[in-house]
This record gives C-alpha cells, structure tokens and sequence, in this order.
C-alpha cells in the first residue's frame, strides 16, 4: 500500500487522502479576459513530470502541498500551506 | 498437433503472408501523418485510404501496434449514452462494428450479448430511466428493466448485492457486445497496409514543426519527415503531443485498471455494470471473467497496478456473484486514461492548422474505434469537422459549452 506524509499526521496510508490536484495561481476574475478565465477554469497541464499538488487528508481535514513526480508516483515532499 | 503447423517448421521463409509489411525506412514526405497505431490511428488510416483515397499516409508508433489502450480496455460495446451528441455518434459506431468482421475478412469475435447497467438506488433507477427515454427517442433499442429480467439473465446473482445494495432496476441495452481488442487494431492495420499506407512501429515522435500557425513536419527517432497533416490519436500520452505543438488542453491523465480471472465453464451471458458497486463484467469467448472499476484516484503517468484495485474490485464482485470466492485472478493491468472534465471526447481541427486531435477518450473510446477512423479520416482529408463530431471540438471549452456526457464510463462519476 502506498503511504504519504500527512504534516500534521506523518505517514499514512494513501487510502485516507483524496487528490486535490495541481496548484494553478488563480487569475483575477474582475480583470481577466473571458478566455483567460476559461483556460483557468478547463485547461490543465497534462505532460508529466514533477508537479506541486493540493491533498487533503480526510480523517483530519488538512489540506497540504505535495511535490509528486507523476510518472514515478513518488512523493518528494509535503508541507502545510503558510 | 494440425499437420499444417509442421509446415512453419520446415520451411526457410515465412510460408503465410504477414498481416503488415514492416517498411525499412521513412519517405521524406507525406500527405498525412498519423501519431499512434492503436485502434483509432490505424482506423483513421484505413478509412483515409479506402474511402479518400489518402494512401502516402505513414501510422507511427512508439511501441507496438495495439499495444496501447486498444490492448488494454475490456472490451465493450454500446450505445445508450446520454447527449443526443453521444447517442447518434456511438449509434453510428454500432452499426459500423457490425459488418467490421466481414469488412476486414477477419474474425473479431463480435459477440452481441445484451447490456445491463444495474441501479441499486432510487435516483440511480430515475436516471436509468431518462437514459432509456433519450435512447428511445433517437432509435436506440434500450429499455428499463425490473429485477426478474436481471435475475432471468444472470441466475447466479445475488439480487441483494450482500443487502446492503439491492437491485432495484437496470438498463437493458440488447446491442450490447464485446470483440476481441487485439484483432480490431490487427484488421484495420492490415486493410490500411494493403491499401499502402506505411505502419512505422518502434518509431517514437520526437516534435511537431509548425511554422506560422502550419504544421510543416515531423520530428522522430527514425529522422524527420515533412507532412501538413498531423493527426494525434494517442490515449494516455496526449497531452505530451499537444504539448509539442504549444497547445493547452483540459485533458489529464489518470489510470484505469482492468482484471481477468481464470477461465471457467461459460456462464455469464450478459455483461454487467454497476456504478454502485464500481464494478463492470463480462466473460470473454476464452471463458475469463473480465473486470474494470473506477479511475486510480489521482493524476499519473505510468501503467503500474495496485493491490488496492484488486481488493476492491474483488469485494464488490462477491456482492454480486458469491459463489465466484474460489475464483482465482489470472491477470491485471493498467491503461492510461485522457481524461476530459466533461467527460466526452476532444475530436477535430484544433487552432494550429494540420493539426488534428482525436483525444479525451479516457475510459471510454474502444467502442468508439470505427466512427472515430470514419469522422477522422473525413475531417483530414476535408480539413473541416465532420457533422457528428462537431459537438466534440477542442473550442467549447473556451465558449463554456460542455457537452456534459455523463453516461460515459457508467462507472466511477
């Protein structure tokens, strides 16, 4: 089974987190085009390689970062958002 | 041991034609480029060919042909979807894997076995019905059934799910079939083969040149090859192909995995599905119970499989089938699904010219393999969407006009 470092609860098994996914900085909604709103909205980064990710760990409620490269599924790091 | 096997032993050369020519070396130019020789590539291919007379067309291939998703699905086929875009698309896509054994002189194994989506809840039995009602209306033979129809069709299943899920209803979808995967990829290879089209395997696609908005070429591990057609139908590696072309796409990519078990007497007729219970079965010509469930829960590039899957999918078959305890599990595997957050495909023209998507068939596209090579090949060879894909354009995210299909997968969302 596939364990992940909870910050606040340390390892768990991956059962217990649900995925979040990537950390997208969110454009202004006031100011912003209609297209660059939709390319927020939709539009993902789908190529792999080492991405920082949102995860919540459900039985605590803590949502957290997480460095995951997604074409080894290996977890570099995870840290409490400051 | 058939006498005519002995042949194969004696003789210096091959004595049976191969079913494709294994072309030595790339032409420098094309009229088409196909990116991926799975199902839907080599479709595309063999439609361009056969019915636009596009042969200096070139199919590549990283791996191998059907190696891919088409190799790795579990083989359904249907189409009580549930967009009018979804069920007159699928629909055509039917009547087309009807006559494909013929077509190709090739047994695919199609077998029509009947279709049940199973509903467990009282808004699972109301949707069951509004899909029935959608399908009926375009023509599609589907229908609403009570738990005696179920239990006439699959004896063996415990109509209360363990209790803690009782079957209340199910959508009976009669054309309902599977067929042999390998073969479909197999038959279209070697019609579009024989018409001449160049089926390049081992041959992984480097980059895309594009020159003022214009697809001018391609770049491989074999050298480069000039062509103003590009058509990608790659699954799972999808976004690394529009990535080439700077283009951005709401596709992800998550895996989906499958099971067999060993083979047994023949006894399940029907294939069946329960979102409920994240489980879809049938059992195949060689006797094995096929089994998927839902998408691996979070993004990832690679086809590894998890004991997870197995327990869970497991426990949920002997819900329904108790007695399959001493079953062993034979095989499994995983896929890499282009997911789409409407969960309807990414077909067409796209804003780089020449450049065409047949993408974001995540869990859904091997039932889809002959109308996608028709509607490629067409939108190719014209350059301009074909009518039964045009609800399915890479645009319609941009005008927020999803097309919301959520009789996709059936399982999972």
């Amino acid at each position: 089974m596939k364990i992940l470092t909870c910050p606040v609860n340390g390892p768990r098994p991956v059962s217990e987190f649900a995925y979040g996914g990537e950390v997208r900085p969110m454009p202004d909604g006031a100011t912003c085009t209609d297209r660059e709103w939709a390319d927020y909205v939709f539009n993902r980064s789908g190529v792999p390689g080492v991405k920082i990710e949102w995860w919540y760990h459900i039985a605590s409620g803590t949502w957290f970062y997480a460095e995951r490269d997604t074409v080894a599924d290996r977890v570099i790091r995870t840290w409490l958002p400051a | 041991m058939p006498y005519q096997l002995l042949r194969f032993a004696f003789a210096s050369k091959h004595p049976e034609p191969r079913m494709f020519r294994t072309p030595e070396r790339l032409k420098n130019a094309y009229d088409a480029v196909i990116i991926g020789a799975g199902g839907h590539g080599l479709a595309s291919a063999y439609y361009l060919a056969r019915d636009h007379g596009m042969t200096n067309v070139a199919v590549l291939e990283r791996g191998y042909i059907g190696g891919g998703n088409t190799g790795r699905n579990t083989t359904i086929i249907r189409s009580n979807y549930l967009t009018p875009e979804g069920v007159a698309f699928y629909d055509q896509s039917v009547r087309l894997w009807q006559d494909l054994s013929q077509d190709f002189d090739l047994n695919l194994f199609y077998a029509t076995r009947g279709h049940f989506t199973l509903a467990h809840t009282d808004s699972a039995v109301r949707t069951m019905r509004w899909r029935a009602e959608v399908n009926k209306h375009f023509g599609v033979d589907s229908e609403l059934v009570g738990p005696d129809e179920v239990r006439k069709a699959a004896p063996q299943i415990d109509i209360t799910c363990g209790g803690h899920a009782p079957i209340l209803g199910a959508l009976y979808h009669a054309p309902g079939a599977i067929a042999r995967h390998d073969a479909v990829a197999w038959g279209y290879g070697r019609g579009a083969d024989q018409r001449g089209v160049e089926i390049h395997q081992q041959t992984e696609v480097l980059g895309i040149n594009v020159e003022s908005g214009k697809v001018t070429g391609v770049r491989t591990t074999k050298g480069d090859i000039a062509t103003p057609r590009v058509l990608s139908a790659v699954a799972g590696f999808t976004p690394r192909v529009t990535d080439m072309v700077g283009l951005r796409t709401p596709i992800y990519i998550h895996p989906l995995q499958a099971m067999v078990t060993e083979p047994m007497k023949p006894w399940l007729d029907p294939i069946l599905v329960s979102g409920s219970l994240h489980v879809y079965v049938s059992q195949s010509a060689r006797g094995e119970l096929v089994m998927g469930a839902s998408l691996d829960p979070y993004e990832l590039h690679a086809t590894r499989s998890t004991l997870d899957f197995v327990e869970g999918l497991a426990a949920h078959m002997l819900d329904m089938f108790p007695f399959l305890s001493n079953a062993r599990v034979n095989r499994q595997w995983a896929g890499m699904a282009d997911m789409t957050p409407d969960f309807a495909p990414i077909m067409g023209t796209t804003p780089v010219e020449g450049f065409y998507l047949d993408a974001g068939w995540g869990t859904w596209g091997f039932k889809a393999t002959p109308v996608c090579g028709k509607t490629m090949s067409w939108t190719v060879a014209n350059g301009r969407n074909h009518e039964l894909i045009k609800g399915f354009n890479l645009s319609r995210f941009e005008r927020y006009e999803l097309t919301g299909e959520k009789g996709a997968a059936s399982v999972g969302h």
